[in-house]
């Protein structure tokens, strides 16, 4: 007798991430704790005292607190390098170390399922970081808006717009020699430009023009408009378009390299 | 019907020709084998066959379905044994077979009592919450096999089951093997160890650089390839001269009287391997040639594969 057609799914692909997850949740949720209290404590307080008695930074941060400046940054900065964390040596891993992607699709479970279900594991997991940054936030006192809420989503979608298209590229790759470099020269650069420690405006004009095209000045934007609850206006639902189409475009770019590799 | 049949099957990978239009059918029950040489085709044989890599010519049928259209269902019947390993090195022994299990959508229930049957068939039991990492290379590919059983699947593909374990390993994996084939699971196993085909495979194809040079069971192929016996004649000479005394022996009138003393002559740097039907009557001629040691024994797989693929190394 032949067993029922079984109805392949993402799904099935994200228990086993959550499997390994809850390996090592703790960890995991330690590190998301304690990366925004040093943070904020070393930046938001320390460098903060000193930027928020210079007179007249006041008018540059937007009227806001330094921390309360920082801190909605750092936190769509840091769901982008937890982003790409997972989508750099564990998607590697997937086809070349560990092959749970082979393994994987030696079952029913077809190319888009192992994708979709990584894609929504690394979701998950900087959704769930990005929660735990806001919690460290409102303890530090940087929340100023109950729109806040919904900030860590905004800063999970920013970090999908750099972690998808990384999978894609990493799908392409034969070993982990160019992941230093992409960390050391595509995304720390993104990290200090894009408008997280200091308005984009006091950059070059050109500088500033390039940070308009990063996910993450995009990210930053909404993050900072959503916790301290000014600057809410039409103009975030074009960060947030922009933020989707990249991670479509992400999606569709991983499509076409997760096939290639794993049907080869 | 068959349950796999493929007809002119073909590989290319870019101006490589893989697999070189390979015809074969496999029947329910059956452990069917393809032997060959690294590089002979293999393992990209059997990705088609485990739907996991398009056929560039030619047609494959498993289960009567096409797997470039039906990949998905056909894989909903397979369990699939790779070459490598990929087991995940940080989940349990359980907890592997658990999540692959999940990959089919079994329910939790009924994996729950697969992995306790598993555990004990592949004999893990006592290892069933430890580690994946520090478990020895047959335990892990035992572990392997029964996560490929873990959908109860029609056919089971093997690439390679053995290689790469110590001999006692080996056995126990055969043993595990035999068991499942008296179950009545087709098996489609790839191998170049001659004595894993000769145990296990009822039929099998030799491979060489993408074609199928030969195809039988183990005995067919060594009747039909090899004699009934070798004598293997060493020296601490020079082997040339030996062999070519052995030659004028064969050809003496008095060995020709009695039929065909042997079949063919090879040169080894050590030692001559006579192919003969009839091992004790050479030997007993043996006398005057001048010689070290003599060994009789009977012929196997592995100079039916030595005749058909060459002795030279293929990289």
């Amino acid at each position: 007798m032949a067993p029922a057609a079984v109805i392949p799914r993402p799904k099935l692909a994200v228990e086993y991430w959550l499997l390994t997850y809850r390996r090592n949740w703790k960890g995991s949720l330690l590190t998301s704790f304690l990366s925004p209290i040093l943070f904020l404590a070393a930046m938001g307080l320390g460098l903060g005292s000193l930027v928020d008695a210079e007179v007249g930074s006041g008018r540059d941060l937007g009227g806001l607190d330094y921390l309360d400046f920082l801190a909605p940054g750092l936190l769509a900065g840091n769901a982008m390098m937890l982003a790409v964390n997972e989508s750099t040596y564990p998607v590697l891993g997937g086809f070349k170390w560990y092959r749970t992607y082979m393994a994987m699709a030696a079952s029913p479970l077809r190319g888009r399922d192992i994708l979709l279900g990584h894609f929504t594991y690394m979701a998950f997991r900087v959704t769930l970081a990005s929660f735990v940054f806001l919690g460290v936030m409102a303890a530090f006192g940087a929340v100023s808006s109950p729109l806040a809420v919904l900030a860590p989503i905004c800063a999970a979608l920013c970090g999908m717009a750099f972690a998808t298209p990384t999978a894609a590229f990493v799908a392409t790759r034969i070993n982990a020699d160019n992941f230093s470099t992409y960390t050391r020269f595509v995304i720390m650069p993104m990290f200090l430009f894009s408008g997280i420690f200091y308005p984009v405006s006091q950059l070059p004009v050109v500088l500033e023009q390039i940070a308009w095209l990063t996910p993450v000045w995009h990210g930053v934007r909404l993050c900072r408009a959503l916790s301290t609850g000014s600057g809410v206006s039409w103009e975030l639902a074009g960060h947030l378009a922009y933020l989707v189409a990249l991670i479509l475009v992400g999606t569709l770019l991983a499509g076409k390299s997760y096939t290639r590799r794993l049907y080869e | 019907m068959s349950l796999i049949a493929a007809w002119g099957l073909t590989k290319q990978f870019g101006g490589f020709t893989a697999v070189d239009g390979i015809d074969f059918e496999v029947e329910r029950g059956e452990v069917f084998g393809f032997l060959g040489p690294n590089g002979a085709g293999k393992s990209s044989t059997m990705r088609m066959i485990g739907c996991v890599s398009d056929p560039t010519g030619g047609a494959l049928r498993i289960m009567g379905m096409d797997p470039s259209r039906e990949g998905t269902k056909i894989r909903t019947r397979l369990g699939v044994v790779p070459q490598q390993d990929n087991l995940d090195e940080e989940l349990s022994v359980a907890e592997n077979l658990y999540v692959y299990g999940r990959y089919f959508d079994l329910p939790r229930s009924l994996l729950r009592s697969r992995t306790a049957e598993l555990l004990d068939f592949v004999q893990l039991t006592e290892r069933a919450n430890d580690h994946v990492e520090p478990l020895s290379g047959g335990m892990k590919r035992r572990l392997t096999i029964a996560r490929a059983l873990i959908s109860e699947p029609e056919v089971l593909l093997l690439d390679e089951p053995t290689t790469g374990l110590d001999p006692q390993a080996r056995h126990v994996v055969w043993e595990r093997l035999w068991t499942l084939k008296r179950r009545g699971v087709t098996q489609v196993l790839t191998t170049h160890y001659m004595d894993e085909a000769e145990q296990l495979c009822d039929r099998l194809v030799v491979m060489d650089r993408g074609k199928i040079v030969a195809e039988g069971s183990p005995r067919q192929l060594i009747e039909r390839y090899s004699t009934r016996e070798v004598v293997e004649v060493r020296t601490h000479g020079q082997v040339t001269v030996m062999a070519d005394a052995l030659r004028r022996l064969g050809e003496s009138p008095e060995a020709q009287a009695r039929d065909e003393l042997y079949e063919r002559v090879e040169e080894l740097p050590d030692r001559v391997l006579l192919y003969t039907d009839h091992g004790e009557r050479l030997v007993a001629l043996l006398g005057e040639v001048e010689h070290e040691s003599v060994l009789v024994r009977r012929s196997t797989l592995e100079d039916v594969f030595l005749h058909l693929t060459g002795r030279s190394l293929v990289d």
